[in-house]
């Protein structure tokens, strides 16, 4: 199998407090083709995890222990010059909220050409045709290149979101709950489109949700994140029909069902802790 | 008295949005189009719509909070808006809201004790012990301590924070309680926590909830009337079980196949 992006024992602590550990010994491998899940609630470090791989956490947290290897490449050892290459070009990144991610006062076409003119020089008539391809590509009539983000709604700005990100026809793309702000229809379509946008181009995709819909319908595997560290892990079937670690069986106990059939059943902490099987 | 607690008749709501270049022109936009429902005694009435469907505007509507363009609402049988201002007020400690944002909703220059009890003081209820004793006791039921009367909210999660908001709500003893997108802030775990929560109290304080949610998941659990909108209509009403099994509309049946999770069976 061909691991595209490796984790392996990523430690993140804030500057000031290398003791307190954010994310913890995470280790995980992400292949071509297949789309990864990391699951888990808020503070659990999962959207830590995938800044960090991309290089952009935030200068008040440090990695300060683990590997991030892309193509059996440390990205830590990278230059800033050098990570740029990559950055849009072999990964592509999708944030959650599709309002304060675009720049309101430049058309969604410019936003979409920018990597293109970056990482591939792109220029003229070539530009605008790869644009107006793009725009197609992911549901949006290519007329719509002079329009400004605020005169599209929530679903077609996520969509202009991922034409940028697919324009360099990246090899793995990091989706950071990017369906989270939106309608449920819409967020079906988006989720469609980025399973078709993956198996078409084969990308590898790491999709970060707390929604275990979401995992039942787009994920290959599966990550469970609790505290910073990685509780579970394998395959959609294993982890959602027979999982093995508490906490991964009492998160899937309080996602409300479709029939309502199932009872809904809190996380009771306490008896995580007493509990607590090593990880 | 009838079974039916709460009732709406031809509710009516415009907004004028600008439009056009620089916002010169203006257009109506129907909110709320000829909506109504029912609520009946001690059971919980979901709508449920995507964004822009009107069903906040419809929440405040109902408890009079924005005024309408047509239509009325009926509480235990009384027309609302033909209530002289006096007599609104003293209603209102019956119809009660719990918010989505718990980040927004509670004063932060308020201790969490005088959150809750303002209620109390607004509607003139019993005397300085008894509004403590009610505010503590309701605290300690929604699942905080008693040493939290004297924090703040930015000292709670937001779990806790919407314990709050659901304490100073119920502190009132209210009949009817608008419940506007409470769990959709919240991690799935905490949504369950508070899910049950409201269910227990509605058990045991026989409380009508109006529950607006854009999560068929949640409303299939709550609730047992369901109201689909859709562009500020109602286009959809019936009881949970078959509006969920057979769905008559086509805008409904695209929201049950849009449920994630569908794909594959879970545990």
């Amino acid at each position: 199998m061909s691991e595209l992006l490796k984790i392996k024992e990523l430690t993140i602590c804030p500057a000031n407090a290398p003791s307190r550990k954010l994310v913890s010994n995470v280790s995980f491998a992400i292949e071509a083709g297949k789309t990864t899940c990391v699951v888990g609630e808020s503070g659990s470090g999962k959207s830590l995890t995938a800044l960090s791989v991309m290089g952009l956490l935030s200068h008040q947290l440090v990695r300060t222990n683990g590997h991030v290897l892309f193509q059996g490449q440390d990205l830590a050892n990278l230059s800033a010059e050098e990570m740029r290459k990559i950055r849009g070009r072999k990964i592509g990144m999708i944030f959650q909220e599709p309002m304060t991610s675009l720049n309101p006062v430049l058309t969604i076409g410019f936003q979409i050409g920018e990597p293109l003119t970056v990482h591939l020089g792109l220029k003229g008539h070539a530009l605008k045709s790869k644009v107006a391809l793009l725009l197609e590509q992911v549901g949006i009539p290519a007329h719509r290149a002079n329009s400004y983000p605020d005169e599209l709604s929530g679903g077609q700005r996520q969509r202009v979101m991922i034409a940028m990100s697919i324009a360099c026809e990246p090899l793995m793309l990091i989706a950071d709950e990017p369906t989270t702000a939106l309608d449920v229809t819409v967020q079906a379509q988006i989720l469609t489109l980025l399973d078709n946008l993956k198996t078409s181009m084969n990308m590898g995709m790491l999709l970060i949700t707390h929604d275990f819909g979401v995992v039942a319908d787009v994920a290959d595997d599966v990550v469970v994140m609790f505290r910073g560290e990685v509780v579970e892990a394998g395959t959609v079937d294993q982890v959602l029909n027979s999982p093995s670690h508490p906490y991964t069986k009492a998160l899937l106990a309080c996602v409300p069902d479709a029939e309502g059939k199932k009872p809904l059943k809190p996380i009771d902490y306490a008896w995580l802790k007493s509990e607590r099987v090593p990880v | 008295m009838s079974e039916f607690i709460l009732k709406a008749r031809d509710l009516n709501k415009f907004y004028m949005q600008r439009t056009g270049r620089f916002g010169f022109g203006t257009t109506q936009v129907k909110a709320l189009d000829n909506v109504s429902l029912k609520l009946r005694h001690a059971t919980t009435l979901a709508v449920v719509g995507e964004s822009g469907s009107g069903k906040s505007t419809l929440a405040r509507c109902l408890l009079q909070l924005q005024p309408l363009d047509g239509g009325s609402v009926f509480f235990q049988g009384r027309d609302l808006a033909d209530l002289p201002a006096g007599e609104l007020r003293r209603q209102r400690r019956h119809l009660q809201m719990i918010f989505q944002d718990p980040f927004a909703s509670l004063n932060p220059r308020m201790k969490v004790g005088e959150i809750v009890e303002e209620g109390l003081l607004i509607h003139g209820l019993g005397n300085k012990d008894e509004r403590l004793d009610k505010s503590l006791k309701m605290l300690v039921r929604v699942g905080l301590a008693e040493s939290d009367m004297n924090k703040y909210p930015h000292e709670f999660s937001g779990g806790q924070r919407q314990r709050i908001g659901i304490a100073r709500a119920l502190v009132l003893e209210p009949k009817v309680v608008v419940c506007d997108e409470p769990v959709s802030a919240l991690d799935v775990s905490i949504q369950a926590q508070i899910l049950l929560l409201l269910k227990e109290l509605q058990h045991e304080m026989s409380l009508s909830y109006i529950f607006i949610s854009h999560d068929l998941r949640v409303v299939r659990h709550i609730a047992d009337e369901i109201a689909v909108m859709h562009q500020g209509k109602i286009v959809e009403t019936g009881c949970i079980q078959e509006v969920y099994e057979s769905p008559k509309q086509e805008y409904t049946r695209n929201l049950l196949r849009a449920i994630p999770g569908q794909k594959r069976q879970m545990v």
